[in-house]
């Protein structure tokens, strides 16, 4: 088992040596944000590869395969072409909230991602309010969508961020619906705790029914607040052209496409950490032979083995299912989640006090 | 030290978005066109303003989406003393739960929910 806690301390001693305390500390931020971004383009770039290949495999066809083994650096070589394309001042923007846009998407979705728990101790931002906290900061991105949409001055751009906000604002509620049935189960919000509670018992076993359903209901409303098929009506491609971004080129783009791949990758990971038990290793009551060669299996193995898995659920759906009309989202999500997801909360509440739980 | 933290990503979030566009702009060409800054639509000069009264079907979603969300956040601080409180937060929630579907059934009755 390699534990996070002790290299992180030992870094710290090691600066502390090596500087006079504030400088270390300003080093140590430096580092977290260097880190942290790194580890945002790498996982959005093995992410975007696996959409193309995962895509490719359901259409039946074979994907990239030219560039790069397997295809592998034609993700590179988009990105660099992204970067050498010329940006194109709108003549009839507002371009103040046009260049403001980008910021606000990014900063929402790597404030979330610094809450994710990739292992013991590897996690940036761990508040005592933290699911609550990842809510909150992942609904800020629905303020850039709606700048970028209505400041790009073109109609595609307008009716895609109505949509999005409308979409996003409804399936945000019953998000936090299913979040809050399981924080009536664990009784804590911060989400190291969650984790560390799971480690006897993954909260979508204690929990069984409610659990289950919760989870449900968070995997259709996580595939709608990323904005992808069967909820892709803010970037319906045959209909609005590109939706929101319709306006934006070169790395004006870029930024929002991978915004767009790493909120889905937020959302599968805080599915793995709340529901699947994050890096806690699966485990089985009464097997201890078992849970020990489980235990061996290093964490953060576990997290990403679970967020993938969740990912390519959701890849899957993409794939499979036809787009909804609007008005047939939000009848959806106002008439059957949040009426469900309210019951869900009084029947986990029902188990947790009668203590029907495992 | 959280608090640090957080502030430090917000910066470094800014600085990688910030990053970004210059380097983007300063590899990138440049050439004038004055067809270029136009709107992209359908390729045919655009008709009017983008900027004119929407409509008010997603405001509406909106207001409810206030009322509900406010709602659950107030559910938030109960969610994590269930197991302390034990029955008492059954029946709390109960009542609680009670009027925020009473509300919904109203909103519902009113045909709010429809899309028009």
């Amino acid at each position: 088992m390699i534990d996070f806690k002790s290299i992180t301390t030992a870094i710290d001693n090691g600066l502390h040596e090596l500087m006079p305390a504030p400088a270390a500390l300003i080093t140590e931020c430096v580092l977290v944000a260097v880190c942290a971004i790194a580890a945002y383009l790498v996982f959005a770039i093995i992410m975007i590869y696996m959409e193309r290949k995962v895509c490719a495999a359901f259409q039946c066809r074979l994907g990239p395969n030219r560039v790069g083994y397997g295809g592998f650096l034609q993700v590179f070589a988009d990105v660099f072409k992204m970067l050498t394309k010329e940006i194109i001042e709108i003549k009839n923007s507002d371009s103040r909230l046009y260049n403001l846009a980008p910021f606000l998407v990014v900063m929402s979705s790597l404030i979330t991602f610094s809450c994710l728990p990739f292992d013991n101790g590897l996690q940036i931002l761990d508040f005592n309010i933290g699911v609550f906290f990842i809510m909150a900061a992942s609904s800020f991105g629905i303020l850039g969508i709606l700048l970028a949409g209505w400041s790009s001055n073109n109609k595609f751009s307008m009716i895609g961020a109505m949509r999005s906000g409308g979409q996003m604002i409804s399936y945000e509620l019953s998000m936090g619906l299913s979040i809050l049935t399981l924080v009536v189960l664990s009784g804590t919000m911060q989400v190291s705790e969650m984790v560390e509670t799971q480690t006897t018992g993954w909260f979508i076993v204690r929990g069984h029914i409610p659990a289950i359903i919760a989870f449900i209901i968070y995997i259709i409303a996580g595939n709608a607040e990323t904005n992808r098929a069967p909820f892709d009506l803010p970037e319906a491609e045959s209909e609005l052209t590109a939706g929101f971004h319709t306006e934006y080129s070169g790395m004006g783009f870029g930024l929002f496409y991978v915004a767009e791949f790493m909120n889905m990758f937020i959302i599968a990971g805080i599915a793995s950490t709340i529901f699947l038990g994050g890096w806690a290793p699966l485990y089985i009551p009464g097997a201890e032979g078992f849970n020990s060669i489980m235990a061996y299996i290093p964490g953060f193995v576990w997290f990403l083995g679970k967020t993938f898995f969740v990912i390519w659920l959701l890849m899957w759906i993409r794939w499979t299912f036809p787009r909804l009309r609007i008005d047939q989202v939000l009848v959806l999500e106002w008439k059957y989640l949040v009426p469900i997801g309210l019951l869900n909360i009084l029947i986990m509440t029902i188990c947790v006090v009668m203590g029907w739980t495992f | 030290m959280d608090l640090l933290l957080l502030f430090t990503m917000i910066v470094a979030s800014i600085a990688f978005v910030g990053i970004v566009m210059v380097l983007t702009r300063w590899i990138s060409p440049r050439t004038f066109n004055r067809q270029k800054g136009e709107t992209y639509e359908c390729g045919i000069p655009t008709q009017g303003n983008t900027w004119v009264h929407f409509k008010a079907g997603y405001y509406l979603f909106a207001i409810l989406f206030l009322m509900f969300d406010i709602e659950a956040v107030f559910l938030f601080p109960w969610a994590t003393i269930v197991q302390e409180l034990g029955l008492k937060a059954l029946f709390g929630v109960l009542f609680f739960l009670f009027f925020l579907i009473l509300g919904l059934a109203y909103a519902w009755r009113k045909k709010a929910l429809e899309w028009k």
